[in-house]
Parts: C-alpha cells; structure tokens; sequence
C-alpha cells in the first residue's frame, strides 16, 4: 500500500537556515530519542504527529549533542558545562527561540539550567505540547481511537512532575483516548522514581533487597489489574518499566508506551 | 510586693535566658561555617512560602492524623507562650495572674490554654505510643535512630507532658483557692474546673501545690528552652528561617558553579578573561573545593537545615533507595552533617553525635577521616541517590537533601575522580560521541530513515 503513505523528510536546522527560514519550535530528540531502539518509536510516533497537525518544526539531526545531564547528576559538572556551553552556541547561532521535547531530563536541563550559561529558551515538554494541540482541536482523536475503555496506569517522570510541577499535562493527553484511567496509590507528587534517575541508569544499582523498578512495576501491576497500558512521558522511565514488566513476565498482558505513541496510535498515524 | 521568691525567679530567669542566648551563638558561628550564598530574592514569595509551610504547617498535610496531632502540639505551644509572658511578669513583679485586667479576652484566653493543654497531652501520649508501642516505622529505624535521637524524642514528649500537668495543677489549685476564699479568679478554666477537688481543699496544702505546679512550668520551660539547642526539638525556632530562605527555583534546578564557567569558556575562547580569583585576608588568591568534602564545603543553608531537621523520617520514607534497602536514607545525611558540624565547631550544653561503629556490625562503612565525606557519609551512600527530590517534596520544613548529596557526589567526582567505573565510561561517551552511549555521533540522525505518515486520501 505504498501510495497510501508519504514519506517523511525530517527538516534540520542546517537546511532551514540555508532557505533562511526559521521553524516554530526545534524539536530537540535527546540521546535517548536518537539512539535507544525503544525510544526511537517515540520520537517517530512525536515527528508524525507533529508533520500531521503541520506544524513548523526542525531538528539539530547531527548537531545536537548530550545536554549534559546524566554528567551534572553524576556530579561531573565539569563536562555538564562543556556540554552545556556547546550545545548554546549552536541554539543560539541559529537563534532559537522554542524548544519542544519528548525527554524530562533534557527539558530540565535546558530549561533550568542552560539559562545560568547563556541560554534561554522556551522550553516545553512534549506531554505539554502534546495538550496544547489537543485543546486547540488540532489533534482530535475520533471516537477515543483503539484505546477507547483500556485500562491505562500514568507513571509520573521525577523531572517533569517534582522537578517542574508538571503533573496534570500528561493525565490530559491520556484522557483524550477515553481510556480507563487509573492511579497508582504513589502518583504525582508522590510518585516512585522508577529507578534511573541521578545517573542510575549508567550504573548499576548499589547494594540492596530489590531494584527500584521492580518495586514500581509491581504497584503498576496491581493497578493496572489483568491487563493494560502502563504510559510514560520519558525515555528512562520507559526503559526501567519495560524492564519491570519483562522481569514480572507480564509483556503479553501489560505494554508500556509513551504518551505520544499512545497519541499517534490513536490518531491511526502508525499504520 | 516584690519578696525573696521574686528575686530567685529573676535570677533562674536570668540565667536560663543567659545560658540560651551563648548557646544560640554558638549555633549561629556554626551555621556560619558554611559557604556564602545569597538568598534574599523575591521576599514577598519568600514570606508566602513561610506562612504557608512554616506558620500553616502545609506539608504536615500530607499525613492526616500526625498532622492532626502536631497541629495540636502547635497551637499549644504558640497560644500558652502568652500564659507564660504573663508568668515572667507576676514572678518578677510579684503580681497575680497580671492580665487577668482583660476580662472576657483573659476569660477565653485562658479557656482556649486549657483546651489545648488537654489536646497536648493527648498528642503527646499518641506520639510516645507511636514511637514506641506501635514503632512506626520511620520513627523507630533507620542505621541514623540511635540511642540518642531516639531518647531525645521520649524526653521532648515527656517534659511537654508534665509541663502540661504543672499548669494544670497550678490552674486547679489557684481555682479551688479562690473558691474556698469566696473570690472570683479572673479567667476562665474549662479542664481545670472538672478536677477542682483534685488536691482536696486545705489552703495550705493548695498554696504550696499552686506554687510548686507555678515554679515547675516556668523552670522546666526555662530548662527546655536550654535542651532545645541540642535536639531535634530545635526545629521549633529554625523552621521558620529555613523554609524563608529555601529553594525558590523549580526543584530539577541544581546549583552552577561560576568558576567552572570561567575555566571551560577560557578553555574554549583563548581571549576569554575570567574574572580576578577572590582574595583572602592576606591577598592570597581562595582556592575553591569543588563540591563538598567536610562541612565548611557546604552553603550557610544547607547547614541551617540539619539544625532544622526534627529527624520525622518522612525523606527517607519515601526514598526509592531507602524503600528498596539501600543504604542511603536522607535523613542521616542531615544528622550526620549536623553531628560533624558540632564535632568540628561548637557544641551546644548536650552533644552526642552518631558514630556508625559503636553499635558492631554494621553497613555503614565509615572511616576513621574526620571529614563529613567518608567520616560519616560513605560513597555507597551517595551513589545510591537517583535524585528524584522525594526527599525534598515531603520535608515538611523544606529541607534540601538533594543538593548536599548532590555537593558530596561532585567532590567525590571533580576532586577525586573517584566515580564508579560504569560513570566514567558515560563520562568518556559523551565526551567522545556526545550520547552517554556509546554510539558513533554520525548515527545520530538515523531515527528518521523511512519514515512514513498514511496519507489523508
């Protein structure tokens, strides 16, 4: 069914310049987004709907380089710096005015910090984003789409929720799909890290009873009851709760999936 | 009429308040230990964050029924300091019950002080129950909740306890004196009145009762006011300070450090002129640590915290580490900075600090530096933090445990290199590729090969 589908051309930065035009938001990838097979789904299921509703968008493609954040939580601010300095020379050589990402550690970082190096930007979450075009109507999902009456468990990113209070963006995103929505009894302010935040996911665990995200798995399993959808808004998480379920053997019951895919899925843009 | 008995008071006054004010310095010179930072931004949100936090107890909030209890505790202890102005007054000038002029003000004053006097002692008998019946959890754990922390806290609820009976007792028998005299005492006494009868009704025996319940109060709030500096009851005063002057900035904002700034853009822009280093006394030039090794490493407020701290547990409660039994808990980050602080600097009238060998084996594997790093808070420790700020959103004092972890890692990693063998490979990726992985960095843009959106026809 080749003639039902176009092919995407991602603009970069480079070329937007060269025509001498300038996107409405850069959408910055992260490493993760870039590199990681199960997080690469995501940023394809975020630039589809983004090229969907037609928004005017770019991507640094090779020129974006690691925010730094794993460095500085590592406590290596040293190269946190280098990368930060780095990486705000080239924002800034081309001007860049808003940011729009699907990574918590990365949208902390630029947001909070960059602006101490000479870097200010408007930075948005893609969960933020993601409600925006949803109230504006510009993403409407018919019907609830193939999520319609699931059960669906929200797991709460550290550096978007108490890093940032960001905690009702994602929850409205997901309530567009008409889904079964429901908490976990540790959820938004107090929600369980899932494990991988400060650098953990670089290392392995210190000594102890059990890894965090078996811990969150198991109170997301007895959410979530039988069957359902574990939903993310970071690549970390993502990557910790896959980890969870794959361990408790319950993939073939419980998936887990970022907001966007969730989004995109519904939209019937993945097929 | 002024007597012998008024001049013992002012005297006992005298030196108890003495003996508070040099202790309170002492504290002051420690917390002072600390770096400079300047915190004085934005004072009206500063002031709404206190009167939320601090003087409307917000955060207790998040668990009903201690809160519920505390607030009790609260109130009493802000509402029965005007009975004990009115204490200092009559043991100096020899008066009776001096604000007793009110009237109706005094009436509901001291029906209000008596109400809550009950609802303290039924606080603090529920508090002592849980910590020491029931054992809840955070309360009676933890390799931080030593002999001492954990009598500290018995002692604080139990002078609170008699406290409450001394006013009570001398309530009781002032009442049934006046009633036996035939005079109206001003006030009104709503508990006191029930047990009227309690002491029988020999005037002698009630006057020496009234006088003992009187003299008891006020040396064993004079006493206490003098424990304070050395428990954890101490958050009663530093509460305050430290929620005004705490983080304002979203949480996922840790600290720059400028001088690394300067280093990296004179690295990278061999034109670039950073700033004259600071001087000292002598003119010689401040060589910076980075990160923190011992308490002179970390900020003014990052010290004010662990005098703030009331060692609740609530952080490590909810610590995703602490919960799956690491050896990381927040709270003895805080304890530890406090008892190296002391051990370093002053110390107040009692000092006990932790020292994690005493007890056998243990997992706390400290050694015998005196620094904070290692001396009392080991790497393990450290490296066990995913950073999530759980410890910070529960604190019900806006403590910051977070950033001295944080100031510790970075000593650790700047100063000795001493990161785990797996961090120094995502340090040497991302220097090399730009990823924490290791990915070549011209497979960046990958993701978006054949990439496909369904059309809309």
């Amino acid at each position: 069914m080749e003639e039902n589908k176009k092919l995407i051309k991602v603009p970069t930065m480079a070329e937007m310049a060269a025509n001498g035009q300038e996107p409405e938001v850069l959408f910055w990838v992260g490493c993760a987004g870039s590199f990681d097979d199960r997080y690469k789904r995501v940023t394809r299921a975020f630039v589809q709907i983004l090229e969907h509703v037609g928004v005017k968008y770019a991507v640094l493609g090779t020129e974006e380089s690691c925010t730094g954040d794993p460095a500085k939580r590592a406590g290596n601010e040293f190269l946190f710096q280098m990368q930060a300095l780095t990486n705000i020379e080239v924002l800034n050589g081309y001007n860049i005015k808003t940011i729009v990402t699907a990574c918590p550690h990365c949208f902390n970082t630029i947001k909070n910090e960059y602006p101490d190096l000479g870097g200010n930007y408007e930075v948005i979450h893609h969960s933020t984003f993601l409600q925006q075009l949803i109230n504006e109507g510009r993403v409407k999902i018919q019907g609830g789409g193939e999520f319609k009456g699931k059960r669906i468990t929200y797991h709460d990113s550290c550096y978007l929720g108490r890093a940032n209070d960001i905690y009702e963006a994602p929850r409205d995103v997901l309530a567009a799909l008409d889904a079964d929505l429901v908490e976990m009894k540790r959820s938004r302010a107090n929600g369980l890290c899932c494990g991988a935040g400060g650098a953990q996911m670089f290392k392995e665990a210190e000594p102890g009873r059990k890894e965090i995200n078996i811990e969150r798995t198991e109170e997301a399993l007895a959410t979530l009851g039988t069957e359902g959808v574990i939903a993310t808004a970071c690549p970390f998480c993502m990557v910790m709760m896959n980890d969870g379920v794959k361990n408790k053997e319950q993939e073939q019951n419980v998936k887990v999936f970022d907001i966007a895919e969730l989004i995109a899925q519904a939209e019937g843009l993945t097929k | 009429m002024i007597g012998i008995s008024n001049i013992i008071f002012l005297i006992v006054a005298a030196i108890g308040i003495g003996l508070f004010v040099w202790q309170i310095r002492k504290i002051r010179k420690n917390i002072q230990l600390g770096r400079d930072l300047e915190l004085e931004d934005n004072p009206p949100e500063r002031i709404n964050k206190t009167l939320l936090v601090a003087f409307g107890q917000q955060k207790m909030f998040k668990r009903m029924l201690p809160a519920i209890l505390h607030l009790f505790v609260y109130v009493g202890f802000l509402v029965i300091n005007i009975e004990v102005l009115e204490i200092m007054i009559d043991g100096i000038f020899g008066t009776h019950r001096v604000l007793g002029f009110m009237g109706p003000v005094y009436d509901a004053l001291m029906a209000v002080n008596e109400i809550l006097a009950a609802l303290v002692i039924i606080a603090c008998a529920m508090f002592l129950w849980r910590r020491n019946v029931t054992k809840v959890p955070r309360l009676a754990t933890g390799v931080e909740m030593r002999a001492w922390p954990k009598m500290d806290a018995n002692v604080i609820l139990i002078t609170e306890i008699v406290l409450m009976f001394a006013l009570f007792a001398f309530n009781i028998s002032d009442l049934k004196l006046a009633e036996l005299k035939g005079h109206e005492l001003a006030g009104a006494f709503p508990v006191s009145s029930m047990f009227i009868n309690a002491f029988g009704s020999d005037a002698g025996t009630l006057a020496t009762i009234a006088n003992v319940g009187w003299w008891i109060h006020i040396i064993g709030i004079l006493a206490f006011m003098n424990y304070l500096p050395s428990s954890k009851h101490f958050h009663i005063i530093m509460a305050f300070p430290n929620v005004y002057f705490s983080k304002l900035a979203p949480k996922g904002k840790f600290m720059t450090n400028p001088a690394i700034t300067h280093e990296i853009k004179a690295m990278l822009d061999p034109s670039y002129q950073p700033p004259a280093p600071e001087v000292d006394a002598e003119g010689n030039p401040v060589m910076q640590r980075f990160g923190a090794k011992d308490v002179e490493d970390l900020s003014w407020k990052q010290l004010m915290d662990s005098y703030t701290c009331t060692e609740c547990g609530r952080c490590t409660s909810v610590c995703p580490a602490n919960i799956t039994g690491k050896l990381l808990s927040p709270r003895k980050i805080i304890m530890d900075t406090r008892d190296r602080m002391e051990e370093k600097g002053e110390h107040p009238a009692i000092f006990n600090p932790n020292h994690y060998k005493e007890m056998g084996v243990e997992r706390v594997e400290t050694t015998d530096e005196k620094t904070l790093l290692r001396g009392y808070i080991t790497p393990e420790e450290l490296w066990a933090c995913t950073t999530c700020n759980a410890c910070v959103e529960s604190c019900p004092v806006n403590i910051d445990q977070l950033s001295t972890i944080m100031d510790l890692r970075r000593y650790l990693v700047l100063e000795e290199s001493a990161a785990p063998a797996s961090l120094n490979a995502m340090f040497t990726n991302i220097e090399n590729n730009g990823a924490p992985w290791a990915f070549p960095a011209s497979d960046r843009f990958n993701w978006a090969d054949e990439l496909y959106l369904p059309s809309k026809n």
